[in-house]
């Protein structure tokens, strides 16, 4: 690492710290309370995405119980903060993630001792099976987990490094911010330990590591644990953040985030992970709220991921390197604007056709009046449908026909590179 | 007596409809490499096909037809879906069948919102079978049971007794061979992932209206067809067919019994109070954490068994 590698990271770093101040209210003298809470989710959801690509993108591991160490942290903490707040647990709320932390490493050696025994589909089941077991016994047990209703904490202790009390958002958002950056650079520390490139060897070549001498079981397990840990770390900023844990927390549905977060962000470049919980918390905070069924939205931009570039967004504005440094990148320009009108054309089809349908079986029943683009629609009559139907159909043979053009462009720009490059 | 018989009962038809399930799942995975994440997604599908096709045609199309577009469905999947992401490897194929879930999903939620579907019982079958031990045996779920041994019945023959099945088990193995032998493998991959479909569409038509048909359905459904498959052993139909009915069993008996661990203990002198977590987890009866016994079940066969009941293969 040299000192440019860390650049990006001191301005993302600085602008995270600088973003609040931007939608301060100076009239009444206090922070955008959305925004406030909007970035603390993005800080907790980092370290969610960045833990799972220990698992994912450095060991080629897919786990979907990812949520069960980032919960168990977070319970474990709401019974940390609840001990220390009755003095029987001296310890200053600054240093509350890292019990989280050790609690979610605790769990994670419990059940990784099981599932890193199989790899790849196999071991893809037994954490689909032990998310659901934990899951499951979160809602039955109330001593610790609190049943349905969940445990409740009191985050203001007066036990504080700094003499912060807590009481407002903003505060809890530095402790965040402080913590994410930390768990990141030790995550990023991590990769280049000889763990950390073991991992990445057997992911690649799992025989090949095996005769090099190293055990892949014990290189998964230890990486399993790791993840384990820096999870629960997200799970202690969380529990610090809304001062209420419930089943939400270790459920199978915020494993799937977790997964989508690494993957739309990207899983084969560190900061990838990082994108993907921006982007899709933006997406769960705002689209959520104009629109039903934005799960089907993110689906499709999973699937889409999945399908046409595997390597996430990251991947994706990584392919461009080459093409930036030959100084080649505004021949592209031209190609990318001529994608841009049947993009949005099969895009805006696409979100009609959804809402329209949706609508039909869900916004109705909740007496809304659909309003698409801007403009009310009459669900009734079979104009908005033809419209949306055609829109999608010619947008997406239109965008057919120029992602085909942009290929070639693309092909002729690299092989170019390596001609070049001799 | 009667709750043994009725137990009895009712675990057999779960454990035959989870076959019917799990038993396509292990097929495609033995096959092909991929688990199909989305494989009770295509179980509520068929619910959904069937409910539709009952209220305009009738139950008994419903039977052919359902299972028919969730076969065509699975067949869509695997040769523009699946084939499409095979060079990404493997981790790309869950994926995409795991993305499929959402899709899913949301699409039933969609097309025919968020409450329980009236998909009822045909009115010929709507009637007490038998009566044993004072204990109404609906006969519906006879009709469930012959359904599902029909089944499990025709896909032994196809793969034991059938050109196709011996070309199919062949792929199984050594597809590489079977290529080379002039089979068309990535035909045979998806003639395997469509009848996989087909029959999870089949268990949605039998299955939507034994439980019910709501949008939840595939999420309550999945992972104990993930257990069967993981507790039976990866690749193994026979341990698929004996982990279905223990699971279907252990659910069907967990309802009935209201002792716990404390109960138990109670005749050695050792009396015990719910008053912090273990006493809690020691009297809690087994009536109240049935859902957490089969869960419980596969980490206790992978601890001692991590290749499952009859696994044969490690992946």
């Amino acid at each position: 690492m040299t000192r440019r590698d860390w650049l990006p990271w001191l301005l993302l770093a600085a602008a995270a710290a600088l973003l609040p101040w931007l939608f301060y209210d100076w009239g009444h003298h206090r922070h955008d309370g959305f925004v406030v809470s909007m970035l603390s989710q993005m800080g907790m959801m980092t370290i969610l995405a960045l833990s799972y690509n220990m698992l994912l993108g450095q060991a080629g591991l897919f786990s979907l119980c990812h949520a069960t160490f980032f919960g168990f942290g977070g319970y474990a903490t709401v019974h940390f903060i609840n001990a220390a707040a009755d003095d029987t647990l001296p310890v200053p709320m600054e240093l509350m993630p890292v019990l989280a932390g050790l609690a979610g490493l605790a769990l994670a050696i419990v059940f990784g001792a099981m599932a890193t025994k199989q790899r790849a589909t196999a071991f893809a089941m037994i954490t689909l099976g032990i998310g659901e077991l934990v899951a499951t016994a979160a809602l039955m047990f109330h001593h610790f987990f609190g049943g349905e209703g969940g445990v409740t904490t009191n985050r203001m202790i007066d036990r504080s490094l700094f003499g912060l009390s807590y009481a407002s958002g903003i505060q809890v958002y530095y402790l965040i911010l402080a913590w994410t950056l930390i768990a990141a650079v030790l995550m990023r520390l991590q990769t280049m330990t000889p763990l950390g490139r073991m991992a990445n060897a057997c992911r690649d070549n799992f025989e090949r590591a095996q005769f090099m001498g190293y055990d892949p079981r014990i290189v998964r397990f230890l990486q399993f644990s790791l993840a384990g840990f820096f999870a629960g770390i997200g799970g202690g900023l969380y529990a610090i953040t809304y001062e209420i844990v419930t089943f939400d927390a270790v459920a199978s549905p915020l494993s799937a985030n977790a997964l989508l977060m690494a993957y739309i962000g990207g899983n084969m470049v560190f900061a990838g992970p990082v994108l993907g919980a921006v982007l899709i918390t933006l997406l769960q905070s705002g689209v959520s709220l104009m629109s039903n069924s934005w799960l089907i939205y993110v689906g499709v931009l999973f699937i889409a991921m999945v399908t046409f570039a595997p390597g996430g967004l990251a991947g994706l504005i990584m392919a461009h390197g080459p093409i930036f440094r030959a100084g080649r990148l505004p021949r592209l320009f031209v190609p990318y604007l001529r994608l841009l009108p049947p993009g949005i054309a099969a895009i805006g089809g696409f979100v009609g056709l959804v809402e329209l349908i949706s609508f039909l079986t869900i916004g109705e029943a909740q007496g809304r009046h659909l309003v698409l683009f801007g403009s009310p629609v009459d669900v009734a009559s079979a104009t908005p449908w033809t419209i949306a139907a055609a829109m999608l159909l010619l947008g997406g043979a239109w965008l057919r026909h120029e992602s085909r053009v942009f290929a070639r462009v693309w092909q002729s720009l690299t092989s170019d590179l390596i001609e070049a490059r001799g | 007596m009667q709750v043994v018989v009725g137990s009895l009962l009712n675990g057999l038809v779960y454990g035959m409809l989870l076959f019917m399930l799990a038993s396509g799942l292990t097929l495609i995975f033995s096959m092909m490499g991929v688990l199909n994440f989305a494989h009770a997604s295509i179980y509520m599908l068929g619910a959904y096909f069937a409910f539709e096709t009952s209220r305009w045609i009738g139950f008994w199309p419903a039977l052919v037809v359902a299972p028919a577009l969730c076969g065509l469905l699975g067949a869509a999947i695997e040769v523009w879906g699946l084939r499409r992401v095979h060079q990404n490897g493997h981790i790309a194929e869950l994926l995409f069948t795991f993305g499929l879930v959402f899709i899913i999903g949301r699409s039933v939620q969609m097309a025919w919102g968020m409450l329980p579907e009236p998909y009822r019982v045909p009115a010929l079958l709507d009637f007490p079978l038998f009566t044993l031990y004072g204990l109404q045996f609906p006969a519906y779920r006879a009709f469930m049971l012959l359904i599902s041994a029909g089944m499990l019945g025709a896909i032994w023959l196809l793969l034991k007794r059938t050109r196709i099945g011996l070309v199919i088990q062949a792929a199984l193995t050594h597809p590489g061979m079977a290529a080379a032998l002039g089979h068309n493998v990535p035909l045979v991959f998806t003639i395997v992932f469509s009848g996989g479909c087909l029959l999870a569409g089949l268990a949605g038509v039998i299955g939507g209206n034994y439980q019910s048909t709501e949008p939840g359905m595939a999420d309550s459904m999945g992972p104990i067809v993930f257990v069967v498959v993981v507790f039976g052993g990866l690749g193994s139909l026979a341990g698929c067919f004996v982990a279905s009915l223990i699971m279907g069993m252990v659910s069907t008996f967990a309802v009935v019994i209201d002792t716990s661990i404390a109960d138990l203990l109670r005749p050695l002198g050792v009396a015990l109070h719910g008053d912090d977590l273990l006493g809690e987890i020691l009297t809690v009866p087994v009536a109240r954490i049935g859902p957490l016994l089969p869960l419980l079940m596969m980490v206790l066969i992978l601890l001692f068994r991590p290749r499952g009941l009859m696994g044969t293969r490690d992946t």
